[in-house]
């Protein structure tokens, strides 16, 4: 079975509400959507205080190409535009909308009926993924569109589709698989005629053999798309992993992106948004989220709109435990913790973990043994103790010539670490810092 | 007999021959330095600060003796004293230079600013404050994992266990601004020390809305604006919901320090206020001598 | 909610691994090896073993506490107890308790608490230690007792081992390797030397354990014991009659401990698995130079420690293999 070649760990899986089916969530009282939910300049409001808007009704225009709009969960009236705490633990501006009803834009279709043909020209799907304000809905919130117009010079010859939900706890997009496999597989069809394209790979780990059962029965009906079971192997879902997995290609260092090697990777739950932005002209607002922990009551799934407070995600799973030590935004690998549970529900909230207060504690830091695990663990091939000093003491040059920028964020290395050495922490530091320096020298 | 002879004879020519070289390689592989730059480099305090923008103190050293001109060069460790000797050495003029102490512009001590999240990362506020806006609901103030008083050469900051929040040791602070670099959230200024080293100044960054900030920390700027109405000499603007006492303007009136709601602004190396009743206010400062503590 | 949140970047898990996991893995890999010794050399082992741990727990503690004025103990973490471990494995077992005790002293002191402690020392502790009393006590360093003297500690008889009969065929007498036991009862352990070096198949069991626990990786040892494999055969083939055959050289003396457990050594082996490679060949090249070629009879200590200096440079041209670099396929 097919994997990436270098590094990789193994977490827990933890996929406790597996078998939880999707649930729809109540409406919230208040919805607050903030105006960066996605990767590129934040969204720029078209609504003012007062104005009344409807399910679907755009509220925020795109801030530029690589920006996405902006769309209400909820009907009623924006209350005011201020700021709010978000997953980033800052507050950020947002237009905060009190729920009225549950009022729908016309020319949305709400019936559950597959619709599968599609006469669009590409560019037209492109306009209709955009205009739907269609991110990456696995955790970074590229905007969707942006990836199906590769830069000149460069051109797609698949897509592939990452399902394969390595982050451990999270169940969205398996359940997801086995509820709309027909929808999905429109979705990847649609992307695929959009990238102008005639190969679809879908990528899924083999700790989901049900959802790869029902993803092969179905595809048979959709030409070009094949099912690639993978070997559980964190971090799979990482990008370039997942193309070196799927097409045993490797995406060089960057600047190089995804489409220099030919692959457009979108992630199952975007291939989805885009049949319901295309097929059901229906804008992204909702999604869905897992809502788990060891602790919680009721592990489940959630078809959430858009701008639902977490804590109202937490209290139809059963409440916040007793012993709750932190509350995570996304998985455990890549999530963030969140400073409170008052935090929206943004476009990539894939998921929210509740961790008891003894997980949540890291242990106690030691002196590197130099034991050379986090180098065995790095599958961009890097040396996280070696960065991770460097950008302790801040050698910039060192760090930029032993590849910082390559770090794909994935915390296999602290996950690692016998010494629970924070390396993570640190090498983000040091990336953030020599990305800055690289684009002062290029702006030179 | 012998083996001595030998002994003696091989040593002396393996050092014969090595003397040679040494001298070969001086003589041919002789780079000329300026003696002075060694000169000057010996009056400097040698503690690589980079608070003179060059490189270490050789880097200065070199600068001061090839720009012929001591104009906008200031050693801020060494200060006035070690200008004027490389003045002396170089036969230039030294500039006239106001001296500077490093200020903290956050008070949010662990009684002021309630903790409201636990922050469990790696020991460093540039990793905290990319992590979230800190363990208090201020995401401007103090992170208090101490990088400012890693990053001193001098010794001159330690952290107060008791507040949560770095001190400056004035005697010790050469005003290099290494603190200043360090800080990922700019709390630290460098002010000028002022006269008899007492200095007005706004204790706060927080640029979040008056009720944002009123929430987070009980001695935060609220962007209230009584202290612009309250000073005569146009020393302080508030700008992005901050108030900035502008140190060159300020007269150290202490008027905007009364009427401060939040007790944001801090005068420091005042003798005490005595009660209102009492003033001629121009006899108070003799009174007593200021306190050399911040 | 009782508690307030906790903040912190990802990854929010830990696959809970620690120091001490991996130095007591160590440990109970030496197990084996250990237990032979007790079976071999009877109180001689017993005696020298739990006075060199005893003696590196002691000293690990002392300086710490007096004289760096740590506040935290790092005598729990392992690395003392198996620093002591592999110094007596190191010694022969009817050496006096003084000289271990010197032994114990250079080896935490100079060899690793000198440096900063646990992480930072850039020689092997228990290697630095052996050196030193290899150096300073050659004599006591250099009789190893018959095995089977149960009852037996200073007073034990001593023979010459199978490395001072493969180090006198190269200095010319024939008939030196005709007295070598054979190679199966070498690696089963029937031969002399150090309390810890006798019985390959022990070592090979604690190898086997610690690879299975993800302790070590494959590379180090391999490499050392393939590098002297080929090259004592090549020797071997060119004059069967002055070098011992290849498997004479891996199951005799120090190669299978130095190899497994010495030169493994998290803190002074190198951090890639192509620098690993590289340390692991030098290592096994230099101990048959030593071997044949050289003053010692044995040569794996002193190979370990030079790498060990090389170590450094070989992290900095060493680098991993970065995604991407591949060719496409």
């Amino acid at each position: 079975m097919k994997t990436f070649r270098i590094g990789g760990v193994h977490p827990a899986e933890n996929k406790l509400s597996a078998a939880s089916a999707i649930e729809v969530l109540g409406l919230p009282k208040q919805a607050v959507f903030p105006l960066s939910q996605h990767i590129g300049a934040p969204a720029v409001p078209c609504v003012a205080k007062g104005d009344v808007v409807k399910v679907g009704t755009k509220i925020a225009d795109a801030g530029g190409f690589v920006s996405a709009a902006i769309f209400s969960s909820v009907s009623g009236k924006v209350a005011k535009i201020d700021s709010v705490i978000d997953a980033s633990g800052y507050r950020k501006p947002a237009i905060f909308i009190d729920v009225d009803g549950d009022e729908w834009e016309e020319g949305i279709d709400r019936s559950e009926t597959l619709v599968k043909e599609c006469s669009l020209k590409p560019e037209e799907i492109v306009e209709k993924i955009k205009n739907a304000g269609v991110v990456g809905m696995g955790g970074a919130c590229f905007p969707t569109h942006v990836k199906l117009c590769p830069p000149p010079g460069s051109k797609a010859e698949c897509v592939i589709i990452n399902a394969v939900e390595c982050e451990p706890y999270l169940t969205a997009d398996h359940r997801l698989m086995l509820e709309k496999p027909e929808e999905i597989l429109v979705g990847v069809s649609l992307l695929m005629k959009a990238a102008k394209v005639d190969k679809g790979y879908i990528g899924i780990e083999n700790n989901k053999p049900d959802a790869i059962k029902l993803m092969q029965e179905k595809a048979v009906a959709y030409p070009g798309i094949e099912i690639v079971p993978l070997k559980v192997k964190y971090p799979q879902g990482g990008e370039k992993q997942l193309i070196d997995a799927v097409i045993s290609r490797q995406v060089p260092a960057p600047p190089a992106i995804p489409i220099s090697v030919g692959a457009v990777v979108q992630n199952v739950g975007t291939a989805y948004a885009v049949y319901e932005a295309v097929m059901k002209n229906k804008p992204l607002f909702e999604r869905i989220v897992t809502v788990t922990g060891k602790s919680v009551v009721k592990p489940s799934n959630f078809l959430t709109r858009m701008g639902t407070p977490m804590s109202q995600l937490i209290d139809a799973a059963g409440g916040l435990p007793e012993d709750t030590g932190k509350v995570i935004g996304g998985g455990p690998m890549m999530g963030k913790a969140l400073m409170n549970i008052e935090v929206p529900i943004c476009k990539g909230s894939s998921g929210v973990l509740i961790m008891n207060d003894k997980e949540a504690r890291r242990g106690e830091v030691r002196p590197c043994i130099r034991c050379a695990k986090c180098v065995s663990a790095c599958p961009m091939g890097l040396e996280p103790f070696l960065l991770s000093t460097l950008s302790a003491h801040s050698e910039w040059e060192r760090a930029e010539k032993d590849d910082i920028v390559s770090c794909i964020e994935c915390g296999s290395c602290q996950f690692t670490c016998p010494s629970n050495r924070p390396l993570l922490d640190m090498i983000r530091l040091g990336k953030s810092t020599v990305m800055g320096i690289i684009r002062a020298r290029s702006a030179k | 007999m012998d083996l001595i002879l030998v002994a003696v004879i091989s040593l002396g020519a393996i050092g014969l021959i090595a003397a040679v070289i040494l001298y070969v390689a001086s003589k041919k592989f002789a780079v000329y330095e300026d003696p002075r730059i060694a000169q000057v480099a010996e009056v400097l305090p040698q503690a690589n600060c980079g608070g003179c923008g060059y490189p270490g103190c050789s880097g200065f050293a070199e600068a001061c003796v090839k720009a012929g001109s001591l104009e906008g060069k200031l050693c801020p460790a060494g200060g006035q004293a070690a200008m004027e000797k490389i003045a002396a050495i170089l036969g230039l003029q030294a500039e006239a230079s106001e001296p500077k102490v490093a200020v903290v512009r956050c008070n949010g001590s662990c009684e002021n600013r309630p903790r409201i999240v636990k922050y469990d990362g790696a020991q460093s506020c540039k990793v905290a404050h990319a992590t979230c806006g800190g363990e208090t609901a201020c995401a401007f103030g103090c992170l208090g994992c101490g990088d400012c008083v890693k990053a001193c050469q001098f010794d001159a900051i330690h952290m107060n266990p008791e507040t949560g929040l770095p001190e400056v040791d004035e005697e010790k602070c050469t005003a290099c601004g290494a603190c200043v670099k360090a800080c990922p959230r700019v709390i630290i200024e460098i002010r000028p020390k002022g006269k008899n080293n007492r200095r007005v100044y706004v204790s706060c960054v927080n640029k979040d809305k008056g009720p944002v900030a009123m929430k987070a920390c009980k001695v935060s700027c609220i962007a209230c604006g009584k202290c612009v109405k309250e000073c005569s000499f146009e020393a302080i603007k508030v700008e992005n919901n901050l108030a900035y006492i502008d140190p060159n303007k300020c007269r150290l009136c202490r008027k905007c320090e009364a009427v401060c709601p939040k007790n944001a602004i801090v005068a420091v190396n005042f003798p005490p206020r005595k009660p209102k009743v009492e003033t001629p206010a121009t006899e108070a400062p003799k009174a007593e001598t200021p306190k050399a503590e911040a | 909610m009782a508690n307030k949140l906790i903040v912190s970047m990802s990854p929010h898990v830990h696959n809970n691994d620690t120091v001490e996991r991996n130095m007591y893995g160590v440990i109970i890999a030496l197990i084996p090896a250990l237990l032979w010794s007790f079976y071999a050399f009877g109180l001689g082992s017993v005696v020298v073993t739990l006075t060199s741990v005893a003696a590196c727990v002691f000293f690990e503690w002392a300086i710490s506490k007096f004289i760096l004025n740590s506040e935290t103990s790092t005598i729990t973490d392992g690395s003392a107890v198996l620093t002591g471990i592999l110094l007596a494995f190191n010694l022969p077992s009817n050496l006096p308790v003084w000289i271990i005790i010197i032994g114990a002293l250079v080896a935490i002191g100079i060899g690793k608490m000198t440096f900063g402690g646990l992480g930072c020392n850039p020689f092997n502790p228990a290697l630095v230690g052996r050196v030193f009393l290899l150096i300073s006590f050659p004599v006591q360093m250099t009789s190893w007792p018959v095995q089977g003297q149960w009852g037996a500690y200073l007073d034990a008889e001593t023979a010459a081992t199978p490395l001072a009969l493969m180090k006198a065929a190269v200095k010319g007498d024939a008939s030196a390797l005709d007295q070598l036991p054979s190679a199966w009862e070498m690696f089963m352990g029937a031969d002399y030397g150090c309390v810890g070096e006798v019985s390959a198949l022990a070592l090979l069991l604690g190898l086997g354990y610690m690879l299975w626990k993800k302790i070590i990786t494959w590379h180090v040892p391999v490499s050392v014991l393939g590098t002297i494999f080929v090259f004592a055969g090549l020797m071997h083939l060119i004059d069967p009659t002055m070098y011992a055959s290849p498997l004479a050289h891996l199951f005799t003396g120090g190669v299978m401990l130095g190899a497994i457990f010495m030169a493994t050594d998290y803190v002074t082996s190198p951090m890639t698995h192509k620098g690993m490679i590289i340390y692991g060949v030098a290592i096994g090249f230099l101990t048959v130079v030593i071997r044949l070629f050289g003053a010692y009879p044995e040569g794996m200590s002193f190979a370990i420690l030079l790498m060990n200096a090389f170590t450094p440079l070989i992290n900095t041209y060493c680098k991993p293999k970065r995604f991407g670099e591949v060719v496409k396929k």
